[in-house]
């Protein structure tokens, strides 16, 4: 393995890593009540359980890279580091929000983190990633391009062209699987022929890796190993993560497709709890440590709720407003 | 250009395509068989040997992908043109086209602009059948996010990709397949009206008959044939199917009192449906006669070519509608 990416095991850098899962974690349990309060309407899927997956891939993107994500991006965003005001905001439906009210859940956006959106039509941002990567490769820019997308996308069109495309014209997009095993209610084994997604991309010639996608330095190290590839100019990568969604797949769902005994079995596998307890049986962190950073991510979601419920609501005259540029021409 | 100093409706695209190509390294061209088979139907002959590879893009038959980065590629900066060889194979990039670029910039909160311009060979006439004859435009231009262009003259064919290209949003822009080997004189000027004008191509009192693409030339040939009948039609160029130039159009009505709407789209939920709303909306009080429509008959295009011609409206038509109009059956 090369320097460039040994992964960092120092109690600093796992503590980091900790505390990014933490954030979404908790901050999505503050979405999950403000829903039940019906703060926050419409869907609201959450990203529980698969946090280890936008951690370990985002730690290993630089700024000049541009991401595009899926309807379940809230942990995408924050790892990204847009406000969490802006998002929470952008949650209730406030025009603080970061797409003003626009969007809500599924359509967090922040250009200026090169963070351009949630997607909610599966599959449908992939081509977007193929484009954005291309841009940069006409420009001679230094950027790649991730996008995130579930085990469902795969079936989709928009999967296969996009694959093929970044192939062909070799270019430097991260192509993210977060195989959480389910595309929405359908299991993977009754939605594909062949469940080894990997053999898709191996299909188009590109270079693929399966990580332990509930284990955020497996996930890191496949991240930096795949990144590392296409900076170098080998194309692009496909980064399958296996992972699991502890929660329902949105507000509305009774789950009757899986077992509670599956749901548990994945919980011990919890990647905020795996890395929290090797930590702490290693004894690169104490107890005290892991309590900080949960204080400290509490009183960070209390000050972005408060500021999120602060803001005002967009006035209806400008409901036209971003239509078009420079105006509201219909 | 041929030796009499005309240019087709093709090589007025092409020279549009060229001069965007030149002036603005942003603009590459981008879709299937645009490079070496130089366009399924040779607006970009040559374009490959002149620009490159690079800024003139063969794409696999991959509609959703390559107009979908087309999108990307506009959101990071660059300005592309993306080409589907017809408007019945955008259907495949239906969701990249309605659900992306029509979206990014109010479901942003004005953050991500997509400058892409999407061309796309429209209608029939050409014996191609259902799959490759369709008028599928009011489709986009009902979509709020997205700008609809249909150049019917060779002036339009070539200047309005180049105003295209400066919009800062989405614009389709469909060029009607019996249109490519139209030829007229070189446009002088280096521009046309705004793109988002009607114009009045031929100016009378007594009826105003709109249209845009391929119905233009037939409006203007039932005008002439009206004229010998002593009946004066105003025409109008739509041009712009989305936005509206209601204001041209109301114009024109509230003179002549009368309209009939040529369009290529079939009948139902067509754009001659919502101009003749709008002309309702707007004039009603000034109408002499109901709105009348000439559109393609409501079966998917066929290939014999008397049944296709059957289905499309002609001038014939146009004239009877403006002649009811008149009352002077």
């Amino acid at each position: 393995m090369s320097e460039a990416v040994k992964p960092h095991l120092s109690s600093a850098h796992l503590l980091g890593l900790l505390r990014q899962m933490v954030r979404i974690r908790r901050f999505e349990a503050k979405c999950a009540e403000l829903y039940q309060a019906e703060k926050i309407r419409g869907f609201l899927h959450l990203y529980d359980g698969e946090e280890a997956v936008a951690v370990g891939v985002e730690g290993q993107l630089r700024p000049e890279d541009s991401i595009v994500s899926t309807y379940r991006e809230h942990g995408h965003a924050l790892v990204r580091g847009l406000s969490m005001a802006a998002v929470m905001a952008e949650m209730l439906g406030k025009r603080e929000g970061c797409s003003r009210g626009r969007g809500g859940s599924m359509h967090i956006f922040d250009v200026a983190a090169r963070f351009y959106g949630g997607n909610a039509i599966v599959g449908g941002g992939l081509p977007l990633a193929v484009g954005l990567a291309l841009a940069t490769r006409m420009q001679r820019g230094p950027g790649i391009s991730a996008c995130f997308f579930g085990d469902g996308a795969v079936a989709e069109g928009e999967f296969h062209e996009s694959m093929n495309l970044a192939a062909l014209w070799g270019l430097p997009v991260l192509f993210v699987c977060e195989n959480n095993l389910y595309a929405m209610g359908t299991a993977l084994d009754r939605a594909q022929a062949c469940t080894d997604l990997r053999g898709r991309a191996e299909s188009y010639g590109m270079p693929a890796l399966t990580v332990d996608g509930m284990n955020v330095v497996a996930v890191e190290a496949g991240a930096a190993r795949a990144i590392a590839a296409i900076r170098s100019g080998g194309g692009p990568f496909f980064l399958e993560c296996r992972t699991y969604r502890f929660r329902a797949h949105s507000m509305f769902d009774a789950q009757l497709y899986r077992e509670r005994s599956e749901v548990e079995a994945w919980r011990a596998r919890c990647p905020i709890r795996l890395l929290s307890g090797w930590l702490q049986d290693s004894g690169m962190a104490h107890a005290g440590q892991i309590a900080a950073i949960e204080a400290a991510v509490d009183s960070e979601i209390a000050e972005a709720t408060a500021a999120a419920e602060a803001g005002e609501w967009e006035p209806v005259g400008d409901l036209a407003r971003d239509v078009y540029a420079g105006g509201d021409r219909q | 250009m041929t030796a009499d100093g005309q240019i087709t409706y093709r090589e007025a695209l092409r020279e549009a395509l060229r001069e965007a190509l030149s002036a603005d390294d942003r603009v590459f061209l981008m879709g299937e068989d645009v490079g070496r088979y130089g366009g399924c139907y040779a607006v970009s002959k040559g374009l490959l040997a002149e620009f490159g590879p690079e800024r003139i893009r063969d794409t696999p038959l991959s509609e959703s992908a390559f107009v979908g980065a087309g999108i990307g590629a506009a959101i990071a900066g660059m300005r592309p043109v993306v080409e589907v060889m017809t408007v019945n194979f955008s259907l495949l990039a239906l969701d990249q086209i309605v659900n992306n670029a029509a979206t990014l910039r109010h479901m942003s909160g004005g953050q991500v602009g997509v400058p892409v311009v999407i061309r796309m060979a429209t209608g029939a006439g050409r014996q191609l059948a259902a799959q490759h004859s369709h008028s599928l435009e009011a489709w986009y231009a009902h979509v709020p996010g997205l700008k609809v262009l249909a150049p019917a003259t060779i002036p339009d064919a070539r200047f309005m990709l180049g105003a295209a290209l400066r919009d800062p949003d989405p614009v389709i822009l469909f060029e009607h397949v019996m249109l490519y080997n139209a030829s007229g004189p070189v446009p002088d000027g280096a521009g046309c009206e705004p793109i988002d004008r009607a114009v009045v191509r031929r100016a009378g009192r007594d009826v105003s008959l709109i249209a845009y693409g391929g119905t233009l030339a037939k409006a203007l040939e039932a005008a002439e044939a009206l004229a010998g009948d002593g009946i004066a039609a105003e025409v109008v160029d739509l041009r712009s199917l989305r936005p509206l130039d209601e204001a041209t159009l109301l114009e024109s009505v509230r003179r002549t009192r009368r309209a009939v709407v040529v369009d290529e789209g079939w009948r139902s939920g067509s754009l001659a449906a919502e101009i003749s709303a709008r002309l309702m909306e707007g004039a009603f009080w000034q109408l002499d006669a109901p709105v009348a429509r000439v559109c393609a008959a409501e079966v998917p295009i066929p290939y014999a070519r008397h049944l296709e011609q059957a289905a499309l409206p002609q001038p014939a038509a146009v004239v009877a509608a403006a002649k009811a109009a008149m009352g002077a059956r």
